[in-house]
């Protein structure tokens, strides 16, 4: 079978990217038999019941969230979340280089749904050249009438914009993002009021990942029991998994839900086991925010759930893999310093307790660490959760914690 | 009420306006929640977590919707999981609230060793020890022993000027972004901001000059620490050390409350000194702000140029001579005098108004009284139809209207642009009417820009669009449209463009929109509606009640003949039909209304300082300071206010009624008072709308919303809370019975060929008073004429011209822009004068 | 002056949006690719564009990494140097291109062509190490193709061939979206 999202790698599509291959393959399909057979309501349950759920990381159902937006006239926005800069994370830039249509195509469904008429997709500005396959792309929807006044001959206008950011991690946040976008500081605003109410311009507003909107098309044409025949019960379909760090083959994959970490990293199929014969260590399962898990943990399934009960989570499926020379002071110790750099300084807990926890570890890494340091470091680190503004502060916290909890020999072996 | 939801917040129940957020309902019960970031009158955020509580909401049957119960009946309450941040979550229905459970107090020390990190613990140095949040909160739920390595600590500027008024200590910040936001949200000057991100955040500007706003003092006061600092205060007192007395402010119509702190000091041999002046909270006023005028024009109270005793002319030189040598020198002369006149400014309080027309009525017998510079009238058409009494523009909104003619707020009354603002954007519609575009034009629903000439004209025809349904599509149609269908009417006026007779038609104009009826009610006699006028300065309005007027008595009693006015006075000052001339608080010569002192048989002088006008005198009397003395001002939406003394005379001087009054005895105007209040007392007989008022009812004061103070642990502020008195506004006629539209003459364009000269008003134009406060004078206004490119054909932006008038003659940097009309320049930063005048440019060569 | 030269471009971003003020990260890319670095006056030509004060303009520039505030080399080395490029060992290669440069993280060479910096994962994890520059990514790096990059970008220097610009040909995006 061919892949559902990473379709340019399949056999004749290299050039997916321009519109005549993606028209020539099914592409636009899906826009035209929405415009052509269901309401707005349709189409929001079939997504629902597609149980296609948020790839972007926190795994919210999409149906649900585009059931959220207000059924009143009046404008809304659909935002797509591009900005991609968990460390080792790279699917939604593949996508957009070279299979930019489909998530434009996603968009618009969306877009439609919601009784959008714009949509903006925010890019975080490294993606700035990667970004041309997606900028030509929307100039050739624009002139094939796909994008702009009267889609495909439809009551259906909406226009497509892109937007670059200029690195701010945060800006990945979806009410940091907005903001940012409005050309304010991206520092993500409490919430309520939800983007679903009050988002962009104080509008309604659905944000969703790259990766999400591009499942939305294959699942329109094939329906929604087609996507739940893949994956789990709860966690439906495929994922994009970007495998980085000491793989064999570093990349991205399509893979289906529930396939075991285990198969991700040693299979030939995807990575392929860990380079020079080294053995295998940790792994970060979604990028630096989430929980490290050790071997133990392996042959959960990939889903939202599988990794609950190793205290850590799926996340957005990027798998950074660390072999046995890694020291995991050394390894919490630039995620840490990420967090510190990436902290956008808002709220008190996480502007000040991450600063604090780099001078610990720092202190540890460097030998002149005491037994104090460690407990201090871990018990800064739980006084950070639960009181921050936003999620950043409750990523943050995940390096020290987990890498206490797996290797705490490691930490001892460094002080005085 | 359906407005109202019911909660309870550890154990009281309590109900509240929906959309209250749970940290301000709590703070009403007197339940103390700590905040950093969120302060009442600002946009909560939810940023520095401090007022992280407990809230759980009833559960409901997902099927039934019906609320579920405990075994004992009690409704089940979802907490949910942690904890929220109370400034953010708003109030609802059966909501419950703990906020001192152990998760609470244990987040409070969590959070204040996050705050510590980085704070550098300089208590004993820091202008805000003593009156800060954090060092009261630190001690109330701090971990006394510090984790954190000092010289991990991240190290940053300590005295980093924004401006010329405002001082930064980066260590000290806390990034709860408080003088940012009211900045953006408030003050909107938006030249605050944060640079950089994490634990690098810092506050910038830059704004040229730095920190350009007027309004920048009210961020020292909220910031909850002691990283902003005023250039007057900075180091200069702890807080414990100084004496509050409440006050009034002196510089514009609005009447701000308040605070002038003191402490005494060895430079004052011992007396006390102003230290610093504070807002004191009146929500129907100035709420919780100060403009920067208010607050830093303080300095000329103890200026060493300051008048200490009373002088003479003699053998043409002024020496100090005695209180009664003086007094009974100026007793004669002004009984010999063939005619007197009396001239006053327009900050004397109404005491003392009230003794000189006194003194000149009743004692000399002469009804020749003026003010020194009419530039507004109107004021008994605003005793007929004036705000009513009870209004508060705080309450103005949607379906509210307000409209502004000929008058820049921002500069003549920022305390109004304020909350005019405001208004408009709680969604009241805002018709502005003027020569030239506003700082207010922006916030405006109509922007009617009208040739200074025809402004009258065009507010006439607004009027009389008013009056009848037409369908008409005009700019000047739907805008009056907008104002005859509003709720609620408000409308000011100033002068800016006009002559005085151009403003009493205008006055009238108003008058009439005002009485227009709709469904049967004008838009007069009931709470927040009616006429406001800018006067251009603090008791001009007492000045009129008290018949400070050739025409009118106290009470707006027609006299029943007319005296000479300021400009007869002037004329007859230089022709030698005037014989003596006394002169209260004002400088014509050095205003230049009169070249020098003529042909006058005798001059006496009352004032602060030696002006150009008191140099030619022959008898000088040393007034005292508005710091110095007690008294009521009356603001221009008639709010009758006290203020009391805050340090003791300079030298010899005495309050000015007092001088009046001892100079009223000894020419027959009956005996002298002794005692402020007792003045205030026979003022309220002769002035009817003042009846019922007495100094300890302007004194009284009752709860406001929000709670501010001092050592809160809510923090709202360094605001003083009001203790001292919230004043009265005095009912117009329309309040009680019917007023009847006014008669309009016809009217007349009194324009001249030629670029009409338009002088709009600087908040900080030099003056005999402003010009001594050391920490404004980078800040004066620059002199600059605007003119259109059409017309600036010879001259370029940044040409230095010479403007020539009938009056002035002054040199000013071109500006050329397309914000004035064509035909028109407008000159900023000289002395207001009304009217417009023909200008003669040339250019000065470099 | 930005405002003149790219008026069409500038006019197309703005149209974009609702507001105005959302043109302001779009602007300042352009104005630093034209500038070289966001200066002082190019942040208020900026603010004056779009009737921002130009505190908010700083304020974005000290927000967002991808601003320099500080003139910069011609070329600017963003070397990632983030966990997952580490494994790969992107902090031997930093170490690397400093030594061969002779500058520190930060620093610029003499001749004002090159700059270093270290910066935060830019997505390219796979093919690390990788380095950005003037916008373009330079993937699966190693010192003899690090040594093939600079040597590319010293002739381009030399013969002074403008470079390729990502910030203009977005810009120009935006004037075809006739939006
Ligand atoms: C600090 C932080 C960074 C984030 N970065 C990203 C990101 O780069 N891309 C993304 O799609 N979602 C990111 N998210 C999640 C978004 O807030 C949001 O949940 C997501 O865009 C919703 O889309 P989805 O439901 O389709 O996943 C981030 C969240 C946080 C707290
Ligand atoms: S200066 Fe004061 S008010 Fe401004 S952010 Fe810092 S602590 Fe808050
Ligand atoms: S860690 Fe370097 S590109 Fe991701």
């Amino acid at each position: 079978m061919g892949h559902i999202l990473l379709r340019h790698r399949d056999e004749g599509l290299e050039n997916l990217h321009q519109l005549d291959v993606y028209r020539a393959n099914g592409g636009y399909d899906a826009l035209k038999k929405v415009l052509d057979e269901y309401s707005k309501d349709e189409v929001i349950t079939i997504i629902r019941d597609s149980n296609l759920r948020g790839r972007g990381g926190a795994g919210f159902p999409a149906g649900l969230k585009w059931g959220f937006i207000p059924k009143v006239d009046g404008d809304k926005y659909v935002v797509i979340n591009t900005d991609e800069s968990e460390t080792g994370t790279f699917k939604d830039r593949e996508l957009v280089e070279r299979n930019p249509h489909q998530v434009i195509e996603g968009a618009l469904i969306a877009a439609y749904a919601i009784g959008a008429k714009q949509i903006y997709n925010y890019f975080r500005g490294e993606f700035m050249s990667a970004a041309f396959n997606f900028e030509e792309a929307l100039q050739e929807c624009y002139a094939a009438g796909l994008i702009g006044e009267n889609i495909m001959g439809s009551d259906f206008s909406c226009d497509f914009s892109c937007h670059y950011g200029a690195g701010a991690y945060i800006c990945g946040e979806e009410t940091a993002l907005l903001n940012s976008l409005q050309g304010d500081l991206g520092q993500p605003w409490s919430k309520p009021p939800f983007p679903a109410v009050e988002g962009l311009y104080s509008k309604p507003t659905v944000v969703n990942n790259t990766e999400t909107l591009a499942n939305v098309p294959p699942i329109i044409m094939n329906g929604a029991d087609w996507y739940k025949s893949m994956g789990t019960e709860r966690s439906a379909g495929i994922k994009i998994v970007c495998l980085s760090g000491h793989i064999n083959k570093p990349g991205n994959y399509e893979v289906e839900m529930g396939t075991s970490y285990r198969d991700i990293l040693f299979d030939e199929k995807y990575g392929g086991g860990i380079p020079n014969g080294k053995k295998f260590k940790a792994l970060l399962p979604s990028g630096g925010s989430g929980p490290v898990i050790v071997d133990d943990a392996l042959d959960a399934p990939m889903t939202y759930e599988g990794l609950t009960e190793h205290g850590s989570v799926m996340g957005s499926a990027s798998l950074i893999v660390m072999d046995e020379t890694v020291d995991m002071v050394w390894a919490a110790m630039k995620m840490i310093h990420f967090f510190r750099h990436e902290s956008c300084g808002k709220c008190t807990p996480c502007r000040e307790g991450v600063f604090w926890m780099k001078i610990v570890i720092d202190r540890i890494y460097n030998g002149i660490g005491t037994e104090k340091d460690i407990k201090t470091l871990e018990s800064v680190a739980n006084q950070i959760q639960g009181n921050t503004l936003c999620a950043l502060g409750e990523f943050a916290i995940n390096p020290a914690l987990a890498t206490i909890r797996h290797f705490p020999e490691e930490y001892r072996a460094k002080i005085k | 009420m359906s407005d109202l939801v019911t909660l309870t917040i550890d154990g009281t129940e309590l109900s509240v306006p929906k959309g209250t957020r749970v940290a301000d309902a709590a703070k009403s019960v007197g339940i103390d929640i700590p905040v950093f970031c969120h302060h009442p009158k600002l946009e909560p955020v939810g940023a520095c977590r401090m007022c992280l509580v407990e809230i759980g909401m009833p559960m409901r049957d997902r099927a039934t919707g019906e609320p579920m119960l405990n075994e004992d009946g009690s409704p089940k309450i979802n907490f949910g999981r942690g904890l929220q941040t109370s400034c953010t979550a708003v109030v609802g229905e059966g909501m419950v609230v703990h906020t001192d459970t152990e998760a609470v107090t244990d987040v409070r020390g969590t959070l204040l060793e996050f705050q510590l990190v980085n704070h550098p613990l300089d208590c004993p140095i820091c202008d805000k020890g003593g009156e800060c949040p954090l060092q009261n909160l630190v001690m109330d739920h701090g971990k006394m022993e510090s984790r954190v390595y000092f010289e991990d600590k991240r190290r940053s500027d300590k005295h980093v000027s924004l401006g010329d008024l405002i001082f930064l200590d980066r260590e000290r910040c806390i990034q709860c972004a408080r003088c940012i936001r009211f900045q953006d949200e408030v003050a909107d000057d938006r030249v605050l901001q944060f640079h950089n991100r994490g634990v690098n955040l810092e506050i910038v500007t830059m704004s040229d000059p730095g920190f350009d706003s007027y309004w920048s003092g009210n961020t020292t006061d909220i910031c909850p620490v002691g990283a902003l600092t005023t250039a007057d205060f900075r180091f200069g007192a702890r807080p414990w050390e100084m004496t509050p007395s409440a006050s009034i402010c002196s510089q514009c119509a609005v009447g701000c409350n308040m605070t002038v702190n003191t402490r005494r000091e060895a430079r004052s041999g011992g007396k006390p000194v102003i230290k610093r002046i504070l807002p004191r909270q009146n929500e129907a006023v100035n709420e919780l702000w100060l403009c920067d005028k208010g607050r830093f024009t303080h300095d000329y109270v103890a200026s060493p140029e300051r008048l200490t005793s009373p002088m003479m002319r003699k053998d043409g030189e002024l020496v100090a001579v005695s209180w009664d040598e003086a007094l009974n020198a100026a007793a004669e002369g002004l009984q010999a005098a063939s005619s007197v006149a009396g001239l006053a400014g327009q900050r004397l309080s109404n005491e003392d108004y009230f003794m000189l027309q006194k003194l000149f009525r009743k004692g000399l017998k002469s009804g020749n009284l003026d003010v020194n510079n009419r530039q507004i009238g109107g004021g008994d058409v605003v005793a007929q139809v004036g705000i009513a009494a009870g209004s508060d523009l705080q309450q103005l909104g949607k379906g509210d209207a307000i409209l502004v003619v000929a008058s820049d707020l921002h500069e003549e009354a920022p305390l109004w642009w304020l909350r005019v603002k405001q208004a408009a954007d709680r969604g009241a519609a805002l018709v502005v009417i003027n020569g030239r575009s506003t700082r207010l034009s922006s916030h405006a629903t109509h922007n009617l820009q009208a040739d200074s000439g025809d402004i009258v004209a065009t507010v006439r025809q607004l009027v009389s669009m008013a009056k009848v349904e037409t369908d008409g599509t005009g700019a000047l149609d739907a805008a009056a449209e907008t104002l005859i269908t509003a709720n609620n009417l408000v409308a000011f006026y100033g002068y800016e463009g006009l002559s005085y007779e151009e403003t009493e038609s205008l006055a009238k104009a108003l008058a009439n929109l005002l009485l227009i009826q709709m469904d049967g009610e004008p838009h007069v006699g009931r709470m927040n509606n009616g006429l406001i006028p800018v006067w251009p300065y603090a008791n001009t309005q007492g000045a009129w009640d008290m018949g400070i007027h050739p025409a009118l008595l106290p009470s707006y009693k027609a006299a029943k003949m007319t005296g000479m006015d300021a400009v007869a006075m002037f004329a007859g000052a230089a022709d030698g039909s005037l014989d003596a001339l006394y002169v209260v608080g004002a400088d014509p010569i050095g205003d230049g209304w009169m070249a020098d002192r003529g042909k006058l048989g005798l001059l006496i002088v009352q004032e602060l300082f030696m002006t150009k006008t008191a140099v030619t005198a022959d008898i000088i009397f040393p007034a005292q300071s508005w710091a110095e003395r007690d008294g009521t001002f009356t603001n221009g939406e008639r709010r009758v206010q006290r203020y009391y003394p805050a340090i003791r005379p300079a030298g010899d001087s005495r309050p000015d009624w007092q001088i009046l009054s001892q100079l009223g005895e000894r020419v027959g105007a009956g005996k002298a008072e002794t005692v402020t209040s007792l003045v205030f007392r026979s003022l309220t007989k002769a002035a009817r709308q003042y009846k019922g008022m007495d100094y300890r009812s302007l004194g009284q004061v009752e709860a406001q919303w929000p709670v501010v103070g001092g050592d809160d642990r809510y923090y709202g502020g360094n605001a003083f809370a009001n203790t001292a008195g919230l004043g009265k506004q005095w009912a117009a006629v329309a309040e009680s019975k019917a007023v009847k539209q006014f008669e309009m003459d016809d009217a007349v364009s009194s324009r001249e060929d030629g670029l009409l000269l338009i002088n709009a008003a600087s908040l900080y134009t030099a003056g005999t008073l402003i010009d001594k406060s050391a920490v404004l004078a980078p800040r004066m206004a620059k002199i600059t004429l605007t003119i259109n490119p059409v017309d600036a054909t010879a001259y370029e932006d940044g040409d230095t011209l010479m403007v020539r008038t009938d009056r002035v003659t002054v040199q000013a940097t071109a500006v050329v822009s397309d914000d004035v009309m064509v035909g028109t320049a407008v000159l900023r930063g000289v002395k207001a004068m009304n009217g417009t005048a023909v200008a003669r440019l040339s250019k000065i060569k470099e | 002056m930005i405002a003149e030269k790219y008026a069409k471009e500038i006019e197309g971003i703005i149209a974009r949006y609702p507001s105005k003020k959302s043109a302001v990260l779009p602007l300042m890319h352009l104005a630093q690719r034209e500038y070289g670095y966001t200066s002082e006056s190019a942040m208020k030509e900026v603010a004056s564009i779009l009737d921002l004060d130009p505190t908010q303009v700083l304020s974005l520039a000290g927000f967002y990494t991808m601003f320099y505030e500080e003139p910069v080399g011609k070329y600017v080395l963003e070397i990632c140097n983030d966990l997952a490029c580490a494994l790969r060992g992107a902090d031997e290669f930093v170490d690397m291109a400093c030594k061969k440069l002779d500058i520190t993280p930060e620093e610029t060479t003499d001749d004002g062509l090159f700059t270093i910096k270290t910066v935060m994962c830019l997505g390219a994890c796979d093919r690390a190490p990788m380095l950005q520059c003037n916008m373009s990514f330079e993937e699966n790096l190693n010192e003899e193709k690090f040594d093939a990059l600079l040597g590319r970008l010293r002739a381009e220097a030399t013969a002074g061939t403008p470079s390729f610009s990502v910030a203009e040909k977005m810009a120009s995006y935006a004037v075809k979206d006739g939006a």
